[in-house]
């Protein structure tokens, strides 16, 4: 179809529109990421604005070299790949049976688990819960209670539909239990799914902050990231109080914070483009079904 | 009559040699689901009973006023009333103008002709939704500071006064509203996109040879295209009127704008966790969760009776 000159005109309005919001999706991070890299004179001076003025990376040495908050990065990184495994392992263990017709009792068992999705106990019960349980202010309270997102149950439950039956079955006849026929023809089928649920619960834990604040105040020492990365934002007093307990040296400069900002936001920038194809697929999955 | 019984248990044996492994695959999820899901909601006990800090809600007395002394306390507790009110006027806000967003985002999307370059875009909006409300946070307070934030610089460059985005209530509401749109309209797009895909290319075809325009098209095929899609997830926003995010309006507030920034999630957090009001704090949950789940279940019936597939 040839198109007319208006047509063709739209198009790059529409384009320009989409270069608009483009701009305004990097923006803030440009403008973090200049002034994490100007010098402290720029800054006070109101100089930076996108682009960095009196380059340095000083502040970026000063984060490298403070133990405190390597540690918590290289911890959060820990956390999260063996939350990442568990969560896997357990979604994994949840959704399979539960496409198989002969399971006696599936439906029972099914709402069984889905209705706690749509009614859950609420944070104070949760709280008492863990506190009975002597899990608070223990590192693996950061791992265990979250552990399984019924919502990403059901995406890989509803990928799982997808495959046909008749390879099942002929597994079955071969003489496969339901664990190897999994193993070998149900995991390798879903690696696009799988990867994507992946991404989810690394996201998820990686930026996870309500739980760490509210079951393990007390534990400074295995802060994740995004905790001690909202000590660091607050106001002067608490910035004061985590000088004194030697996260920083005193006098914590704003391009000091601009670069603890880019180190918390630059691994998840790294990893998501690459699992773009697949995510979308699995986002898909879990509109259809949610 | 024998050989029936005995016919049923030799099937009923065969059965579970074949798929005892599934229960077993199942144990460990459905252990999890018991301890960490349902045992919780034993403690919802405590809603009804005295506060005590030690003792296990079952192990106490019932509360005053048959045991509702909670709820008709946290009714005259005016944090509570104010948290209910920006929990609901927050939640509407976005609604209004955070649902429409990536609706609008995506019919723009799907008119854009480059291939590539409509690939970097969305690979470009969507990244603010990996980022923790935290980063965002941190970087929001920059941007939109008042005296040096970058936008302030450009309009008093450009000779306006600068605005006091995150330090007065009123455009502390507006901006978390934005916020909101800027983190999640670009993700959003996805499933609309995703609908728009399995749109019919022959309903295009036939609206360009009626001599429809761009607009034309997009009112008359793309957005009836998108109907049911957009009917299921306003229902889904619907039912969560009355929820409340934690690490959103937690991690953007500031004591300025606090009237307007507590929402009942905050305030569950800080008269409970913080302040060890358990009974209180526990009541003020309960009674979020059952009208929200009300909500759900009345958003989800009025989808059905107009002919749209609800969400179960």
């Amino acid at each position: 179809m040839i198109k007319s000159r208006s047509a063709k005109f739209n198009d790059y309005l529409i384009a320009a529109l989409c270069l608009l919001l483009i701009f305004i999706a990097l923006l803030p991070i440009l403008n973090v990421l200049a002034r994490s890299l100007s010098s402290s004179d720029a800054l006070i001076r109101n100089e930076v604005l996108l682009w960095p003025k009196g380059w340095n990376l000083d502040a970026y040495k000063t984060v490298l070299q403070d133990s405190k908050y390597t540690w918590s990065l290289g911890w959060t990184a820990i956390l999260t790949v063996i939350c990442t495994v568990l969560s896997m392992t357990i979604t994994i263990l949840c959704a399979y049976p539960l496409i198989y017709d002969q399971l006696k009792g599936r439906k029972i068992i099914n709402g069984f688990i889905v209705l706690t999705m749509y009614f859950s106990a609420g944070t104070i019960p949760n709280y008492l819960l863990l506190k009975s349980l002597n899990m608070l202010d223990k590192p693996i309270v950061l791992i265990v209670p979250n552990m399984l997102s019924i919502f990403n149950m059901i995406i890989l439950r509803s990928f799982f539909y997808g495959i046909p039956e008749s390879l099942r079955e002929s597994a079955e006849i071969d003489g496969a239990g339901p664990i190897r026929t999994l193993i070998r023809i149900y995991l390798p089928l879903s690696a696009s799914v799988l990867a994507t649920l992946s991404l989810f619960y690394a996201v998820g834990r990686w930026n996870g902050f309500s739980d760490a604040l509210m079951y393990m105040s007390k534990n400074r020492k295995y802060y994740p990231i995004q905790l001690l990365l909202y000590q660091i934002l607050q106001n002067t007093t608490q910035i004061e109080v985590a000088t004194q307990e030697g996260f920083f040296p005193p006098g914590i400069s704003e391009t000091l914070k601009m670069a603890t900002v880019m180190f918390a936001t630059v691994p998840i920038v790294l990893v998501y483009p690459w699992l773009q194809r697949y995510f979308i697929s699995g986002v898909t999955i879990g509109a259809i079904k949610g | 009559m024998q050989d029936s019984r005995q016919l049923r248990r030799n099937a009923n044996m065969n059965y579970l040699r074949r798929y005892w492994t599934l229960y077993l695959l199942l144990a460990l999820p459905v252990a999890f689901i018991i301890i960490f899901r349902y045992f919780p909601m034993a403690y919802i006990l405590s809603a009804f009973k005295v506060n005590n800090i030690l003792k296990a809600p079952w192990e106490l007395p019932w509360a005053k006023n048959h045991g509702f002394e909670w709820f008709i306390k946290a009714f005259q507790n005016r944090d509570f009333l104010f948290a209910l009110r920006n929990t609901v006027t927050l939640n509407l806000l976005d609604l209004l103008l955070g649902f429409p967003a990536p609706i609008l985002l995506a019919l723009l999307l799907n008119e854009l002709t480059f291939k590539r370059f409509k690939r970097v875009t969305q690979t470009i909006v969507y990244l603010p939704h990996f980022l923790s409300w935290i980063i965002i946070s941190g970087l929001a307070l920059r941007l939109l500071a008042f005296n040096d934030g970058l936008v302030n610089i450009v309009l008093q460059r450009i000779g306006l006064d600068p605005i006091p985005f995150l330090n007065s209530p009123g455009h502390w509401v507006g901006s978390y509203v934005f916020l909101g749109i800027w983190k999640e309209a670009g993700w959003n797009t996805i499933i609309y996109l995703a609908a728009i895909t399995s749109i019919n290319p022959e309903l295009y075809e036939a609206a360009a040879v009626d001599g429809a325009n761009r607009l034309r098209r997009i009112w008359h095929v793309t957005l009836p295209g998108l109907r049911p899609t957009i009917i299921v997830l306003l229902i889904m926003s619907l039912g969560r009127i009355l929820g409340s995010e934690f690490d959103r309006p937690f991690a953007l507030s500031n004591r300025l704008v606090t009237s307007v920034s507590n929402v009942i999630s905050i305030f569950v957090y800080e008269y409970g966790i913080k302040g060890m009001q358990f009974s209180l704090s526990n009541a003020v949950g309960l009674f979020q969760s059952v009208i929200g789940l009300f909500f759900l279940i009345g958003a989800n019936s009025l989808a059905k009776r107009y002919g749209e597939r609800g969400i179960w």
